[in-house]
């Protein structure tokens, strides 16, 4: 009952406290405000490169050629032991007649080439399309492929694609490790604004301390205080991401350039991230202001 | 009753200053004391420590059967709870009106409404002042300040009060005033320890008076024996 009395004064003090103190208050504000835009940016950027990266890699696939000839038995048992090998998550077979129709609808020069080749005598082959469940083992796979018999060839544009996996995962790391070094940039910031404005206070926590408010009775009203603080800055960044991305998607289509560089659909994802932003903009307050009360605590 | 025991009390600064040399002193409950002495004495200083402001650098202090020079940083509020104290500089709230500078002691300590409603007033007129609960600190005079201070101090009902030259900043009709409100204080039963440089009150109160010099006690006179000649 005292504990809830206590607490419910708490609340409502630490209340009306951020706005007896508003232009404090607003530095504070305006701090969690702007670094949260800028932690919710990266977050976005950051999201979506794993997203392109992901798209990317779910699309690379290892084409086998078969050796011209071989027959309808010979390319299921190649089938078969492809299957057998580690990292092979799935195959499709494909005809060299459905080949050609591909190529001549992409590119209509290849009619005239191809045109006047019958099943018998086309230089299209047969091919098998591997997708590997390990996008690092598709280098592995290949070389497995390439050593069974009556393949003829095996491609998965080792250079680009070796390449890009590298970029990728530099690239993914890079972006997890930029937004935690922001959010705490962010925390330290935040501290440090709440502490100067947490000094001009110094008086009224003195006071408390002499009329005989335990530590925690002080650190209590101003740990809620910081948690409205998180809360008031994370409003604008929230809405900034929400409608931001919304209409940066509409603006793209959903694409950047390609199809192949889909961006992450708007729902839920600006949920989650403004979810994200308001917790880190709720723990970052609470720690702030903790951090900054607990500096007038000594004797 | 003792309700204040101090055996070899000595306080050393950081800075190599040492203000109080090993004191002995023993205030019974309900006693009215006077420190004073000049400037830089170690008057401050003797008062800090009872309120643990700061901490004796040797020896024991006992207020009420709390160990004081041992109290732990985070255990301090146990012994503000027990004490009230009084500054020349008021020490209000300057964004709080008069009711809510008092009734802040009290909340702090979870009590209901309806009763911190009735101390708060009832400590307000012990202090003549019931008709500016709703005045802000900075509209009233530098007395009435001061009886908001002590109504806040007491409003807890410590068994001690503490004032650091509380009529320092006061004009003499003024202090005479304060020192009414202290002796009504007294008589109620909280013990009082007072710091001041005023020969003058201390005089005309004829109280016991410790008289400190260099951070020792040069005479402690009982009560009704102080002669302003005496300096
Ligand atoms: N926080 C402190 N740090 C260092 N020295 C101090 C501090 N407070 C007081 N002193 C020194 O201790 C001595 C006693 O000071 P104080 O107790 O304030 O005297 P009084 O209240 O009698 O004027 C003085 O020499 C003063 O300079
Ligand atoms: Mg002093």
């Amino acid at each position: 009952m005292k504990l809830f009395r206590m607490l419910g004064r708490n609340i409502r003090d630490s209340f009306k406290s951020v706005f007896r103190n508003f232009s404090l208050s607003l530095a504070s504000i305006s701090c969690i405000t702007i670094t949260l835009i800028v932690v919710a940016l990266s977050m976005v950027l950051s999201a979506n490169v794993n997203n392109f990266a992901d798209n990317v890699e779910k699309d690379l696939t290892i084409v086998v050629f078969i050796e011209r000839g071989a027959s309808d038995e010979i390319i299921e048992k190649l089938g078969d032991s492809i299957d057998l090998l580690n990292y092979v998550e799935s195959k499709t077979f494909k005809d060299r007649m459905d080949i050609t129709k591909e190529m001549i609808e992409e590119d209509r020069t290849f009619e005239m080439i191809l045109s006047k080749y019958t099943r018998e005598n086309t230089p299209v082959r047969d091919e098998y399309l591997i997708k590997v469940t390990d996008i690092e083992k598709i280098g592995e796979v290949a070389d497995n492929i390439r050593k069974l018999d009556n393949v003829y060839g095996v491609e998965y544009g080792e250079t680009i694609i070796d390449s890009l996996i590298t970029i990728f995962d530099v690239l993914r790391k890079a972006s997890y490790i930029s937004v935690i070094a922001l959010v705490l940039v962010t925390a330290f910031l935040i501290s440090n604004t709440i502490k100067i404005t947490i000094f001009s206070r110094k008086r009224e926590i003195e006071i408390m301390r002499l009329v005989g408010a335990s530590n925690l009775n002080i650190k209590i009203p101003f740990i809620f205080e910081g948690l409205f603080l998180g809360i008031i800055g994370t409003i604008i960044p929230i809405i900034l991401t929400t409608y931001g991305y919304v209409a940066i998607y509409q603006h793209f289509n959903g694409q950047v350039f390609s199809p192949f560089l889909k961006l992450i659909s708007p729902t839920p994802f600006v949920y989650q991230t403004s979810l994200l932003l308001l917790v880190i903009g709720m723990l970052v307050g609470m720690f702030g202001s903790y951090r900054a009360v607990k500096k007038h605590l000594k004797i | 009753m003792d309700l204040i025991r101090m055996k070899n009390v000595k306080k050393v600064y950081k800075n190599g200053v040492t203000a109080v040399y090993d004191l002995d002193l023993t205030i019974e409950k309900g006693e009215f004391v006077f420190v004073i002495g000049s400037t830089g004495c170690g008057k401050s200083t003797l008062i800090k420590m009872l309120y643990r402001a700061e901490k004796p650098t040797s020896g024991i202090i006992n207020i009420g059967g709390i160990d004081v020079a041992k109290l732990k940083n985070r255990n301090v509020y146990k012994i503000r709870r027990k004490i009230g104290v009084v500054f020349q500089d008021f020490k209000l709230l300057e964004r709080s009106t008069v009711y809510e500078n008092v009734a802040f002691t009290l909340e702090v300590f979870g009590i209901p409404k309806a009763e911190i409603h009735e101390k708060v007033l009832k400590v307000l007129d012990l202090v003549g002042l019931k008709h500016k609960v709703k005045n802000y600190p900075n509209q009233l005079s530098g007395g009435e300040q001061q009886r908001v201070a002590i109504a806040r101090a007491i409003v807890n009902g410590p068994k001690l009060l503490i004032c650091d030259e509380p009529t320092g900043n006061l004009d003499e009709t003024t202090s005479l005033g304060i020192m009414q409100v202290l002796e009504e204080i007294n008589k109620l039963g909280t013990t009082i320890i007072m710091v001041t440089h005023d020969t003058d009150i201390v005089q005309r109160m004829q109280k016991r008076v410790v008289l400190l010099d260099s951070g020792r006690i040069l005479k402690d006179y009982e009560k009704g024996t102080y002669r302003h000649e005496a300096i």
